[in-house]
Formats: structure tokens, C-alpha cells, sequence
């Protein structure tokens, strides 16, 4: 999973900036994305690992962190093969 | 005949369709419908049968499920002949989008295939007295009760709310921001007409005021909390990119009526079309259309590949387009003179309709201000490339839905 948390990252990095972002650092509590952020975030997951983003998916806690995302992949790669 | 570039043979008949239609149901009515303040309910049944109230609903559920393009195109076309329709396909379109992306499959077999037909109509009621721009100033609150909510609060600037059948609507329940489908009929809300706007006049504004509204458990759309920031920004950009295509048409709406005038009425001894001060303005008009046309094509690619940099790139699209539309038609007024402020001609029309393209779906200075600042996520993000980048698909073989 190191590939799916560095393309996390890469994507991250232009809004932070010089920011090292760590992987369980609240990216919402930094202050440095405004409010379209989230859309584009939304759009990145599901461009970048072919799923779709659904209601139920829409928790603040998959999205605060590299390693939630991350996690939020994995478990819908996991629930899609079974 | 406007320049256009990569379209495909589907998309340039899908065109030729939409215009046919505008000439024919639209551009000789939007004059008259202007005046009297409404589309006439005749109108809603025409554009429900020609199947474009379901441009932004999945086929699956009867709906058009137009690609960027051809849903850009669409919106052009319909709005070169009369804004007030196009905001129409605007505002029916997010409350739609909404539905398809974010509401339950009940939600979905509910709504859409009404939406898809025009048998329900659906608007956005986002703005308060107090919350504009800012719309983190939503104050509207929700309430939880033993089978649904209850909505206290109140919605201004409504475009077609005087029509609509379902609101997608804003509040905050337990202090968070969610969206709620609220149906016209719910005890409890009031829908009350704001006549005597500027600009788009026949898209029936109205005012919402919810007095302990009771709305079932089922109305709720998406997560709470997830209102603005998903339901609403997603929505949005389906409206600003509409918008920034209506605003296309309308800058081809001046450039077509300046151009016949131009060429037909003489002073000084020569039709105006030879005064070169004249054809700075036509110049102008044409050049700003073209350009306003190729970024609306580029957010729309971007719409259609999936891509994150789509957001950027409509931004883009709608603040060039919208006031490309009002300088073009205060030069459409400036060539047509006296003329051009009287009833005879539309330029009067189109001049008002584009001053409220640039405050609606994000003003002008905030669509400013984002952009500045997201140029410099844009020049930071040239080392990350996207999946569309990296897929060697062209505009033209790309076919999502809006």
C-alpha cells in the first residue's frame, strides 16, 4: 500500500505547499485548503482508484488523514473483489 | 457560424438539435416572457417532451445523460435565445445532479425519473438573508423529530422556486451543514414571488420561508455535515459551469444581433459595420466569445475525464464567460444606440441578463479571489499528474456524464 499513500501524498502536496504533511496529520485542521477542497478530494479518490464515492462513504473520518484515505481505498478495493 | 473546434460528429448534431430547438420554442418567445415575469407552464410540458429537463439525470433513469460537452452545448444554445431558460436547466440540473450523486436508491427511484421528465421540477435553495456568498452564514435549523425534521429559517433569491415541485435545501441540523430534499407541499413552507429583478426576469424568483416545516426522515440528502462541502459545492459546479456556457450563448446573442444591425443601418453615408470604432466592438465580441467558448470546452474535458483540476478549470470558464457576456452586451447596447435601449431589440435584455451572470454562482470577486489563490495550488501541482493526464484518451473518446 506504500504506491496508494504516496500518490495520496503526491496529490496533497499542492496544496501544502513546503508543508510536510504527515500521514496522520488532520489535513482539515491545518488550514491550508478551502472549500472546494473537498470536492477535488472526492474526485481525486475516485479518478485515481476507479471507485466511486458514495453517500455512506461521505465521513469526515475517511478523508482527515493520508492513512484514512489510504484505509478507505483499501476497504472499498476489498469490498469490490468480494 | 461560430468557430468550434473538437466536437464530435454526435456532439455537433446534438447542437444543431438543441439550436433548432431554441429557434423555434425559445428565441421568439424570451422577449414576451421577459416582460411577464415567467416561462408559461405550456413552456415546462415543450422542454419536458423535447427530453433536456434530463440532461443532468442518468439514462437509467430516463434521463438524457449528456456528456460535459453536449450538456455545455445545451446550455449555449438555450442560452443565446433567453437566460431565464437557461437558468432553468440550471438550477433543475443540480437539484438533479444532487439526487444522482448523493441520494439513497430510494431517493433515486423517487425523484429521477420525475426530474428526468420535467413531471417534477427542482431548484437549489442554498441562499438566506444573511448567508450570500458566505455561505457558511446558513442559519436555517433542523431539527430531528419521531418520523422526520422539522425546517425553521428562511430562502431568498430562488431562481424558479415560484415553479419548482422539490428544493434542494440547506440547514443545519445539530449545528451541521445538510442537505434536504423539501418537497413545495410540505406544512409548513411558503413560497412567496419576487417580481421585478433586473436580469433573467422569467426565471421566476421566489422567497422560501419555513415555519416549523415538516419534512419526512427521507428528505434528508447525503451525510449531515457533508451539506456544503459535497452536496452543495458539487452541485455548484454543475451551476457554474452551466452558467459559464449560458454565458457563451448570450456573448453570441450580442454578437449576432450587433452584426445584423451593424451591417443594416448607415450613418454617415455607410452602414455602421464600416466604422472602425464599430468594428472594435465587433472584434471584441468575437474574440471574447471564442475564447470564452475554448475554456468552456477545456472544463468540460476535464468534467468528462473525472479530472480534479475540472474545478480550476470551471472557475476559469465562468468568470472569463460571464463577463465576457456583459462587456459583450454593453457593446451590443452601444452599437444598436437609441435602439439598443428600447424594446425592439433584445440587447436591452441581454445586457441585464449578463450583469446577473456575474454575481450569480459565485460573483465575480470571489470567483477572483479563488482563483489567484488556487493558481498557486495549480503551479504546485505541475509535479503531480493526474490520471486523465497519463490515459492517452482524447476529448473526443471520453464519455461520462456531466
Amino acid at each position: 500500500m506504500a504506491d496508494t499513500k504516496q500518490t495520496i501524498r503526491d496529490f496533497l502536496a499542492q496544496f501544502f505547499g513546503d508543508h510536510q504533511l504527515a500521514d496522520d496529520e488532520d489535513i482539515f485542521a491545518t488550514g491550508f485548503v478551502n472549500s472546494l477542497f473537498v470536492m477535488q478530494l472526492v474526485l481525486f479518490v475516485e479518478n485515481e482508484f476507479s471507485m466511486t464515492i458514495a453517500d455512506e462513504d461521505l465521513e469526515m473520518a475517511n478523508f482527515r488523514t493520508v492513512s484514512a484515505i489510504e484505509a478507505l481505498v483499501a476497504r472499498k478495493h476489498t469490498t469490490v473483489v468480494s | 457560424m461560430a468557430l468550434r473546434v473538437q466536437l464530435t460528429d454526435q456532439q455537433s448534431a446534438a447542437r444543431e438539435e438543441y439550436e433548432a430547438f431554441a429557434r423555434e420554442h425559445v428565441a421568439p418567445k424570451a422577449g414576451a416572457w421577459d416582460r411577464d415575469e415567467e416561462l408559461p407552464e405550456d413552456f415546462f410540458t415543450t422542454i419536458g417532451a423535447a427530453g433536456y429537463l434530463g440532461a443532468a439525470v442518468p439514462a437509467t433513469y430516463g434521463g438524457g445523460s449528456l456528456d460535459a460537452i453536449c450538456f455545455g452545448l445545451l446550455n449555449e444554445e438555450i442560452g443565446r435565445a433567453c437566460s431565464s431558460v437557461r437558468s432553468l436547466l440550471t438550477v433543475h440540473g443540480m437539484a438533479s445532479r444532487a439526487v444522482a450523486r448523493w441520494g439513497s436508491a430510494a431517493q433515486r427511484e423517487h425523484w429521477l425519473p420525475r426530474l428526468a421528465t420535467g413531471a417534477a421540477i427542482g431548484a437549489f435553495a442554498l441562499t438566506e438573508p444573511g448567508a450570500g456568498s458566505d455561505v457558511k452564514g446558513l442559519a436555517t435549523e433542523a431539527r430531528r423529530t419521531a418520523d422526520g425534521f422539522v425546517l425553521d429559517g428562511a430562502k431568498r433569491w430562488i431562481t424558479f422556486g415560484r415553479r419548482a415541485d422539490v428544493y434542494l435545501l440547506f440547514a443545519r441540523l445539530d449545528g451541521r451543514e445538510t442537505a434536504f430534499l423539501v418537497e413545495r407541499t410540505s406544512p409548513g413552507l411558503q413560497v412567496t414571488p419576487v417580481p421585478g429583478i433586473l436580469g433573467t426576469r422569467a426565471s421566476m424568483l421566489a422567497e422560501l420561508e419555513l415555519r416549523a416545516c415538516q419534512v419526512p426522515a427521507e428528505a434528508l440528502l447525503g451525510r449531515p455535515g457533508f451539506g456544503l462541502s459535497a452536496v452543495a459545492a458539487d452541485a455548484l459546479e454543475l451551476g457554474r459551469y452551466s452558467v459559464a456556457w449560458g454565458c457563451v450563448g448570450l456573448s453570441q446573442a450580442c454578437l449576432d444581433s450587433s452584426l445584423d444591425y451593424a451591417g443594416e443601418r448607415e450613418q454617415f453615408g455607410v452602414p455602421l459595420r464600416d466604422h472602425q470604432l464599430v468594428q472594435r466592438m465587433l472584434a471584441d465580441m468575437a474574440t471574447g466569445t471564442s475564447a470564452a467558448r475554448l475554456l468552456c470546452q477545456q472544463a468540460g474535458w476535464l468534467r468528462d475525464a473525472a479530472d480534479p483540476q475540472a474545478v480550476h478549470a470551471t472557475w476559469l470558464a465562468k468568470y472569463y464567460s460571464s463577463t465576457t457576456a456583459f462587456r459583450s452586451a454593453t457593446d451590443a447596447v452601444q452599437v444598436h444606440g437609441a435602439h439598443g435601449c428600447g424594446a425592439e431589440y433584445p440587447v436591452q435584455r441581454y445586457l441585464r441578463d449578463a450583469k446577473v451572470m456575474e454575481i450569480i454562482e459565485g460573483s465575480t470577486e470571489l470567483q477572483q479571489t479563488t482563483i489567484a489563490h488556487t493558481a498557486y495550488h495549480s503551479r504546485r501541482a505541475a509535479a503531480f499528474r493526474p490520471a486523465a493526464d497519463r490515459r492517452a484518451t482524447g476529448p473526443a473518446e471520453r464519455t461520462m456524464t456531466v
